[in-house]
């Protein structure tokens, strides 16, 4: 396997979409290419701090706002 | 990593379609219900995609009411959940296209073609790189970092990963095929995690 087939799977690997053969094919390349190796893991993080940080928060006083404003509407028929 | 879709089981219906059919015999509480699971999402959505916080409010209230409004065309084939980001994610369009007037805004902006070439990555970064920065910094990296990136990929990423969208959703939400959609995906998550790795390396080793 190359660098090229490896990043070509690396989302499936990644979501977990793989077959039991590919994944050991691709953790096979993993232990011989460090480079990929650290693609794999900073990918992988990035996904993981993206999903566990919330950037765009909604404070709870403008939620409640836009709440009571959309059910307001709602009530009126819209 | 089990995606969300994966955790999910088919068989059973969605507490969703309770709430749907309550609502189109009447019950306006079961819609309250379906808005306060949903609103931070889309909020969310709205702001990665818009990139403005009014723009953000305005589309996730017009989201619930066209919503609301067009209740009875909602299928039930596909969830309600992904009905709404479907709606969100065109409000949000339409919102930048009149802000931009004179350019057309699609989800095909900016998309190159050709395809990337193996990135070559020997430095690593930290197991907790994040905890290098105070939660103020390292927000404003990651929102900095999103926004960077070609709405074509960003709002795939942010269905994908940050929602936790399945890849048919994304591509049914998006009206895109399922390669593309994998193809954005994948460019997507490469390109963050270069542009991060600006950040999560310059600490490395160094005495904040």
């Amino acid at each position: 396997m190359t660098c090229k087939d490896f990043l070509a799977l690396l989302d499936d690997m990644i979501d977990d979409t793989v077959t039991v053969e590919v994944r050991a094919e691709l953790q096979a390349h993993l232990g011989r290419c460090p480079h990929c190796e650290v693609i794999f893991n900073t990918t992988r993080k990035t996904i993981e701090i993206y999903r566990s940080h919330e950037i765009y928060d909604l404070p709870s006083g403008l939620r409640d706002r836009l709440h009571s404003a959309i059910m307001a509407r709602c009530k009126k028929g819209c | 990593m089990p995606t969300i879709q994966s955790i999910a089981g088919e068989l059973e219906p969605h507490p969703d379609v309770a709430l749907v059919e309550r609502v189109r015999g009447g019950d306006l509480s079961a819609y309250d219900t379906l808005v306060r699971k949903y609103e931070r999402q889309l909020f969310r959505i709205a702001q990665h995609i818009t990139q403005n916080r009014e723009d953000a409010e305005d589309v996730m209230q017009d989201a619930f009411l066209k919503a609301y409004e067009k209740l009875e065309q909602f299928q039930g084939n596909s969830k309600f959940y992904t009905w709404l980001v479907r709606i969100a994610v065109n409000e949000s369009l339409m919102r930048l296209r009149k802000r931009r007037t004179s350019k057309m805004v699609s989800i095909d902006e900016d998309i190159e073609t050709e395809e990337g070439s193996v990135p070559r990555d020997l430095a690593d970064w930290a197991p907790d790189p994040e905890q290098n920065y105070n939660q103020a910094e390292l927000g404003e990296i990651l929102r900095k970092t999103i926004q960077g990136l070609p709405q074509g990929f960003r709002i795939v990423f942010v269905l994908r990963d940050v929602e936790g969208l399945s890849t048919e959703e994304t591509a049914e939400t998006l009206g895109l095929s399922i390669p593309a959609v994998k193809s954005r995906l994948l460019r997507a998550r490469l390109q963050l995690r270069e542009r991060l790795s600006r950040y999560f390396h310059r600490k490395k080793g160094l005495d904040k």
